[in-house]
């Protein structure tokens, strides 16, 4: 299995405790990854102010992927949810196609249709198998119990995703994190936003939205909470530290990336998967996991 | 309260809505407010309520709607789209109510500076030595500096500099 991997520029630069945990599975699961220096932002910022110049750039990571292995393993739910809004809209729709090469046409790159675009987590879920990750688990995580955030573009526009998943009911992340035995505890509002994308316009509002979500996981108390996106995660840890800071409000809550859990029940080494980059600390967690035999 | 006299509104806004992003399926709304009922802004904050934005498009208070700061709230959860009984895409209206105010110069500061990084830099980041070099100390590939391609289609497309 071999896919380009796609890192986006909030992993690569801020949150290298996923990308490490997600090489570190790979390896173990014997996913290849080809490392691809010129893929740049996947064009998601720019589709407020642009849809056209969005488009384009991630057409011209397309472009790119298209010369390589044709598959690209993302891991921000965003990145993939434009990197796959894009390629919809540039297979189907010759007359976009033909504008957008236009443009590609003066940097020397072609959009061509058949690039496949997966998540990391729904990698895990459809290309590997619950089967072989379960074989590969060696330690038992069942004194654990963990609550899933999805986040919105791992899920919708259900169309886009070709409803691989029923975004109202969804369980992919929750399967995949039963495999190292853990308890998965639901919670109130489990779907809800994270407030990531409008944190920047009106940080009130997003700062409610991740406060709320954190009381709901504090009634569900839980070892930690799981992601796969790194806006969510980057949401849940600050909004912590600063209900800390500013009201003395204490959640003491993990928030984890789902590969970094996974690479615990795979036996891999604690050092080797980033968990000294989280802002919230998962010690008490990693101290029950170095007891289990 | 809103006060829009008749001579003020734009009966064409709608379709210039509707071509700017197609497939928004905008004309559909039978005004149910399934959106606004599952909409995670609004839940926090009155002040977005996008139903009343569609009804607004429709009716064709063009001023109105694109000087406005709520046209900036839609997170793009995509809640509403899934959930519309008509499927009509909200996400790709606010989408094209976004790049109209843009044009007009009416562009978020927000996001004014996210597109002048990624028309810039290819990225989120203007990245500096260190951040190659924490890279190297996490044994992680290097990140490349600059993207010029990603700049010469984007630069003249985006929004000019604030005055």
């Amino acid at each position: 299995m071999k896919y380009a991997l796609f890192l986006g520029c909030t992993i690569s630069v801020r949150e290298q405790n996923y990308e490490i945990a997600v090489r570190e599975v790979a390896k173990k699961l014997e996913i290849e990854f080809e490392d691809i220096e010129d893929f740049s932002c996947c064009g998601f910022p720019i589709k407020s102010s642009n849809n056209k110049v969005s488009l384009m750039i991630a057409a011209r990571n397309l472009a790119i992927a298209a010369n390589k292995e044709g598959k690209i393993c993302s891991l921000c739910n965003a990145c993939t949810a434009a990197l796959t809004e894009a390629n919809k809209e540039l297979t189907n729709n010759i007359e976009v196609r033909k504008k957008i090469n236009k443009e590609l046409a003066k940097i020397g790159k072609k959009f061509k249709p058949g690039v496949k675009i997966k998540h990391f987590s729904r990698i895990l879920y459809e290309d590997v198998g619950l089967d072989i990750l379960k074989k590969n688990v060696v330690k038992d995580l069942s004194m654990l119990k963990f609550s899933v955030h999805y986040g919105c573009h791992y899920l919708r526009p259900m169309e886009l995703y070709d409803h691989f998943e029923d975004a109202e009911n969804p369980f992919t992340v929750e399967k995949l994190l039963a495999v190292t035995g853990a308890t998965i505890v639901d919670y109130k509002n489990k779907l809800d936003c994270c407030g990531g994308p409008i944190f920047g316009i009106e940080k009130n509002i997003a700062r409610s939205m991740a406060k709320q979500k954190l009381e709901n996981l504090s009634a569900a108390n839980v070892d930690a909470l799981i992601t796969i996106c790194p806006l969510c995660s980057i949401i849940y840890e600050d909004t912590q530290k600063k209900m800390e800071a500013e009201f003395s409000l204490k959640y003491n809550l993990p928030v984890l990336y789902l590969p970094q859990v996974l690479g615990l029940a795979f036996g891999i080494d604690q050092k080797n998967l980033g968990f000294h980059l989280n802002k919230t600390k998962a010690d008490a967690l990693l101290e029950k996991v170095k007891k289990i035999k | 309260m809103i006060n829009s006299k008749t001579k003020t509104l734009d009966p064409k806004f709608k379709y210039e809505v509707a071509n700017e992003i197609n497939n928004s399926n905008i004309m559909r709304c039978f005004a149910c407010g399934t959106c606004t009922a599952c909409c995670p802004i609004r839940e926090v904050d009155e002040k977005y309520n996008p139903r009343k934005i569609i009804r607004m498009v429709l009716l064709g208070m063009r001023e109105h709607v694109l000087k406005s700061d709520f046209i900036w709230l839609c997170a793009a959860c995509h809640t509403c789209d899934d959930r519309c009984p008509q499927n009509v895409q909200l996400t790709k209206i606010m989408t094209a109510l976004k790049n109209i105010a843009t044009r007009e110069g009416n562009i978020h500061p927000f996001f004014r500076g996210q597109t002048k990084l990624v028309s810039t830099f290819g990225r989120l980041y203007d990245l500096e030595d260190f951040d190659n070099k924490k890279r190297k100390r996490l044994c992680l590939p290097p990140l490349k500096k600059n993207f010029e391609e990603v700049s010469k289609i984007s630069k003249k497309h985006l929004p000019k500099e604030e005055d």
